[in-house]
């Protein structure tokens, strides 16, 4: 690990202003540290921003939630009023890493935790997100974990996060602190950027910038799933995972808010496909338009290219149990 | 004083049914149990003497080459570095079990990616951390050959075996299997790291390691640094987990006893866990073909198994798939195939029972084949081809108990709940199967010396450099002499993992109790002679239980029996029954699993194994053992799997994030059964190897269940869920 100055940020105000001058916020470190470790994220300097006043979930007025940055992902599962009216959250966080990590992961550090691609780890090899230019190697290489949609040439890789593809579902804002202080809130959705030509970018965030709250709008009515499809029963990052929100009225579909993970750069949504089953009624084949509107881009990399059959039929099993029965 | 057996005949004397204090095989918990659990056991890492530096490895970052030199002078100059070295003596692997010499030596020639080719020493090990990663090596990378079926395979004749004519035996079969399975790299991944830590006085040195055999590792150092071995003394009083990985002296050690020396300073150099991954010995790949050949009763009439593995050049060790197929089943006709690629992809050496966890595992899927095209039931085709005698050497069985094994799995599992039609049990979205699979293992008596000295206080004290891996060692030492003493356990003292003390057999090839065992009866057998001499009784006729002597009507404290120590060391070697006859465990795993009809996900709902490996010592540490295996065999089934990139054959998925063992929601509840068994031609303990036992076969009984829930076979190992959603 390469020597690094440290400061412990007494306000967010301080951290974004320490931050825009080059610095790094550790929150958890559960994502940071091991990169450090590697020597894949060399920061010359951390801030400290675990001590800042943002580990609270308070109700907003328009009967959502704010979430502050630093409630871990642990509480946040755990918490009621969450539980409550967005179930889906608290399944999604529970479905990833372990205890002890959850224990420690934050909210905006789950948000921000960098990609699982094996050759990012490994700095004896090309990567463009790691050494722009450097070339990509898991493209002819090994890319279970990697992308079938929003890859670019440049890169392949996807965002690990479940509790990320959740929020999407569920409609989250990221509020924001620059560095001088103002802040601003973007949608979840463009907080984050596809690879392009440009993988070493990741989200739209500008220098320093640090995220304070995530905002959830007020809960919608629906059946709330989470299915996260991995290669072992816990403790493993989703080959495909599916959030959806659901519901139905007089037989069709009233309601669907649908976000993927493990199967692209970011935490995947495409509202066309919720568009395409509203006031549809339930049925295989709609499934399977529905996956098509999905999948028409996927293109497989090799060791991923089940993930685009995987992907069908997780959706279509998500759909089938959010659309079972009479209790709608 | 010594007491030395050559184990050439049968010992029938059932000497542990007959002595009082009742220890052996009682669920004793291990003494050093709650030292590991509360953290205060230093294991080799742990025990860091004044003033260490720390050393860490540098990998070679191509696949073969050649290393010119490094540039000391791009780290030197970093806060906190001490020296980079590289050189002649470096290791370019782990020496393999039992070697007793160095390995392949010199960072110059670069075999595979991942070679630890130059260390770097610093203070503290994240200054030689960084510096490692700093450090620029000048090589030459040339042409490597990292795929073993574009290498081409060596066919060594003393690998090859034949009996019969198994073509002809094909041709004539009423049903004939001629299938080929594939299983993947496999790392032991056991929890601790591996280290040492060197220490020279004068010409004197100390390695504190987590090393497997310690008789065998003191000599491969001493090579390896071309130095006598009477100089080297190697401490590894606790191993976090071997299960092979740990069986050879390893580069570590040695650059930490050359950087010592070049800086007169105790260096230890700890692996981070992607260099145990990439550095420390992986089981070979393997691609396999069985051949069996069955008469319209289902009987075998021939069998063929031909394994394709890999390994270095330079490497003798190469994975013995075929282990048990000369004798696990009867068939007049045989082929033994053993095929060789040479690579450049890490060394090969033993993980987790090295032959049969993947060569039974296969070759009982391929039985499985066979009962699902006779239509014959598994546990009755196996029963129904149980040899009598050995139908490869026609030598006759020590105990044989496959046959109890599988009866009585069948039994308590309710395999007369299976549907043999596969794929006839649904759950919801969940298909439900029922597998078998046979277990076998060989067992292997290894030469052992103990040191027991019965103090004059009356308590004992136990010796010797073998090795406590986490398998229980310190508690079956402790139970058979304190049994044979007639002492509480509390008043037997056992000390490891010291080369000063007298050589035990090492931890390896599931021989260690036995071996170990035995030795340290022999030692208490002559001291309870000795006992019986002075009270001019026959040693038969002493009862010893609770530090009280009984004979003849009289009872004395052994305490005022003894005025000075009574010192024996017993020395047992293998003899005539390890050639005489064939000795084997065996048993039988029973899995039931639930594919998910819409992912393939797999969950293995339970597992029952049923074991027969002589006396069992301790029921509690045993079936720890078996535990462990099945588990193992869990993540052979679904989960474990090095990838190699398919260019340079790096082990790409190098940490225990994406290298999958299993963890506790992939293991349900496992019922294990260890029947009661002595095996008089093993060792006059009647015991045989455990260690090992539960993995031989365990994936099978689960891939088998796959097909039985869902008509999908598997055949390329691990069963991931795309392997098995392919095929739904
Ligand atoms: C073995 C393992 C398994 C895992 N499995 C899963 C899994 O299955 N599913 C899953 O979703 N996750 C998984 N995780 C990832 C885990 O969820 C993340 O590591 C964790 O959420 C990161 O949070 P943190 O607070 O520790 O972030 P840190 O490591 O502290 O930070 C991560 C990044 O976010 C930045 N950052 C942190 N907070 C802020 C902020 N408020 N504003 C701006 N930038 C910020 C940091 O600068 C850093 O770049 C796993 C992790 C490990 C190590
Ligand atoms: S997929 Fe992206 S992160 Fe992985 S090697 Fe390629 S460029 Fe790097």
């Amino acid at each position: 690990m390469r020597p690094f100055d440290y400061t412990r940020a007494q306000d967010s105000a301080e951290a974004a202003r320490i931050a825009g001058q080059g610095a790094t916020f550790i929150a958890g470190g559960t994502n940071l540290l091991d990169l450090m470790k590697l020597e894949v994220m060399t920061p010359d300097h951390l801030v400290d921003i675990t001590h800042l006043d943002l580990n609270e979930i308070t109700q907003t007025e328009a009967g959502g939630l704010r979430i502050g940055a630093l409630v871990t992902n642990s509480d946040l599962a755990a918490d009621m009023a969450v539980r409550r009216g967005w179930p889906l959250l608290p399944k999604a966080l529970l479905s990833g890493a372990t205890g002890q990590l959850r224990n420690k992961a934050t909210t905006g550090g789950n948000l921000l935790q960098r990609t699982r691609c094996y050759y990012f780890y490994d700095p004896d090899m090309p990567c463009n997100k790691r050494e722009p230019g450097s070339g990509c190697a898991a493209m002819g290489g090994m890319n279970r974990l990697h992308a079938i949609l929003g890859a670019s040439d440049a890169c392949i890789a996807t965002h690990p996060s479940d509790m990320a593809v959740a929020l999407r579902a569920l409609g989250a804002h990221v509020d924001l602190m620059a560095e001088d202080g103002s802040t601003r809130t973007l949608p979840l959705g463009d907080l984050y950027r596809l690879p392009g030509d440009t993988p070493e970018v990741e989200t739209n965030l500008k220098p320093g910038e640090l995220i304070t709250h995530v905002v959830l709008p007020a809960p919608v009515h629906g059946r709330q799933i989470y299915r996260k499809v991995r290669d072992r029963a816990s403790y493993a990052f989703a080959l495909v995972s599916v959030a959806a929100v659901i519901d139905v009225e007089s037989g069709v579909i009233s309601q669907a808010k649908l976000a993927f993970g493990g199967i692209a750069p970011m935490p995947w949504r495409m509202t066309e496909i919720e568009d395409f089953l509203i006031g549809k009624a339930p049925s295989e084949d709609l499934w399977e338009e529905a996956a098509d509107l999905l999948l028409s881009d996927a293109r497989g990399q090799g060791s991923n290219d089940f993930k685009i059959p995987l992907a069908r039929r997780t959706l279509a099993a998500v759909l089938n149990e959010a659309t079972r029965g009479d209790d709608q | 004083m010594t007491a030395h057996l050559k184990m050439d005949k049968p010992d029938t004397r059932n000497r542990l049914d007959h002595t009082a204090q009742g220890l052996i095989g009682a669920g004793m918990d291990r003494p050093d149990g709650k030292a590991k659990v509360t953290g205060t056991a230093a294991y080799a890492f742990e025990d860091q003497p004044e003033g260490m530096a720390h050393g860490v490895l540098v990998r070679a970052n191509v696949a073969k080459g050649r290393l010119n030199d490094i540039d000391r002078d791009s780290v030197l100059r970093l806060p906190g570095v001490l020296a980079a070295m590289c050189g002649p003596r470096f290791l370019r692997n782990p020496a393999q079990g039992g070697a007793n010499e160095a390995p392949v030596q010199g960072s110059e020639g670069i075999a595979y990616l991942g070679q630890p080719v130059a260390l770097v020493v610093a203070e503290t090990f994240e200054q030689a951390r960084h510096a490692a990663h700093m450090l620029t090596l000048q090589i030459d990378a040339q042409e490597g050959q990292t795929d073993p079926d574009i290498a081409g395979y060596e066919s060594p004749d003393a690998k090859q075996a034949q009996q019969g004519d198994l073509d002809r035996a094909m041709k004539d079969a009423a049903t004939a299997i001629d299938v080929t399975y594939t299983t993947p790299s496999h790392n032991s991944a056991a929890m601790e790291p591996h280290a040492a830590i060197a220490e020279w006085d004068q010409d004197m040195l100390t390695l504190r390691g987590s090393y497997q055999m310690l008789k065998y590792n003191r000599n491969e150092l001493a090579d390896a640094l071309g130095i006598d071995p009477k100089c080297v003394r190697i401490l590894a009083p606790y191993v976090g987990g071997g299960f092979g990985s740990k069986l050879g002296i390893a580069p570590e050690a040695v650059a930490a006893a050359l950087a010592a020396h070049e800086l007169n300073r105790p260096v230890g150099v700890a692996l981070t866990r992607q260099q145990v991954f990439e550095g420390t010995m992986r089981r070979s790949e393997s691609r396999q073909r069985v051949r069996l050949a069955a008469d319209a009763s289902g009987k075998l009439q021939g069998i063929g198994h031909d394994a394709y593995i890999s390994n270095l050049t330079d490497e003798v060790f190469s994975e013995p798939v075929t282990q048990a197929t000369p004798f696990i089943y009867a068939g007049e006709n045989r082929v033994i195939g053993h095929h060789i690629a040479r690579v450049n992809r890490t060394c090969a050496g033993s993980v987790r029972a090295p032959g049969e966890s993947i060569g039974v595992t296969v070759l009982e899927n391929a039985m499985d084949e066979l009962a699902h095209q006779t239509g014959i039931d598994p546990v009755e085709l196996r029963l129904m081809n149980i040899p009598d005698k050995n139908p490869t050497s026609g030598l006759p069985f020590s105990s044989h108990t496959l046959a109890e094994a599988l009866t009585t799995g069948r039994d308590r599992f309710g395999w007369d709940q299976r549907n043999p039609q596969p794929g006839s049990t649904r759950k919801g979205d969940w298909l439900i199967g029922m597998g078998m699979a046979s277990a076998v293992r060989v067992n292997i008596l290894s030469e052992a010396r103990v040191r027991v000295t019965l103090m004059p206080d009356g308590t004992a004290r136990v010796q010797t450099d073998m090795t406590d891996i986490g398998t229980g060692t310190y508690a079956i030492l402790t139970q058979i002499c304190a049994e044979m003493l007639g002492l509480p356990e509390t008043d037997v003292s056992v000390s490891l993992g010291d080369t000063d003390h007298p050589p035990g057999p090492g931890s390896g090839g599931s021989w260690g109790a036995s071996s170990v065992g035995t030795a340290a009866f022999l030692a208490c057998e002559k001291i309870r002679r000795e006992l019986a001499k002075k009270v001019d009784a026959d040693e038969a006729d002493l009862t010893l239980k609770d530090g009280m002597v009984s004979y003849a009507n009289r009872q004395v404290r052994l305490a005022d029996m003894i005025d000075e120590e009574i010192e024996i060391e017993g020395h047992v070697e293998p003899g005539d029954t390890s050639d005489d006859v064939t000795q084997s465990t065996y048993g039988a795993h029973f899995a039931e699993v639930a594919v998910n009809a819409v992912t393939g996900e797999t969950r293995v709902q339970r597992m029952l194994g049923v074991f027969a490996a002589g006396r069992i010592l301790n029921h509690k540490t045993a079936r720890s053992q078996c535990l462990g295996g099945m588990t193992f065999g869990l993540g052979m089934a679904l989960t474990e799997e090095l990838m190699h990139d398919p260019r340079d054959g790096h082990i790409v998925n190098r940490d225990l994030a994406e290298y999958h063992l299993p963890v506790n929601l992939d293991v349900p509840q496992l019922d294990v059964v260890l029947l009661d068994e002595r095996d008089a031609y093993a060792n006059p303990l009647q015991s045989k190897g455990i260690g090992e036992l539960g993995i031989c076969g365990a994936a099978a009984a689960i891939t088998n269940a796959i097909f039985n829930a869902t008509g999908v076979r598997v055949r390329d190992y691990p069963a991931t869920l795309d392997k098995v959603l392919a095929g739904l």
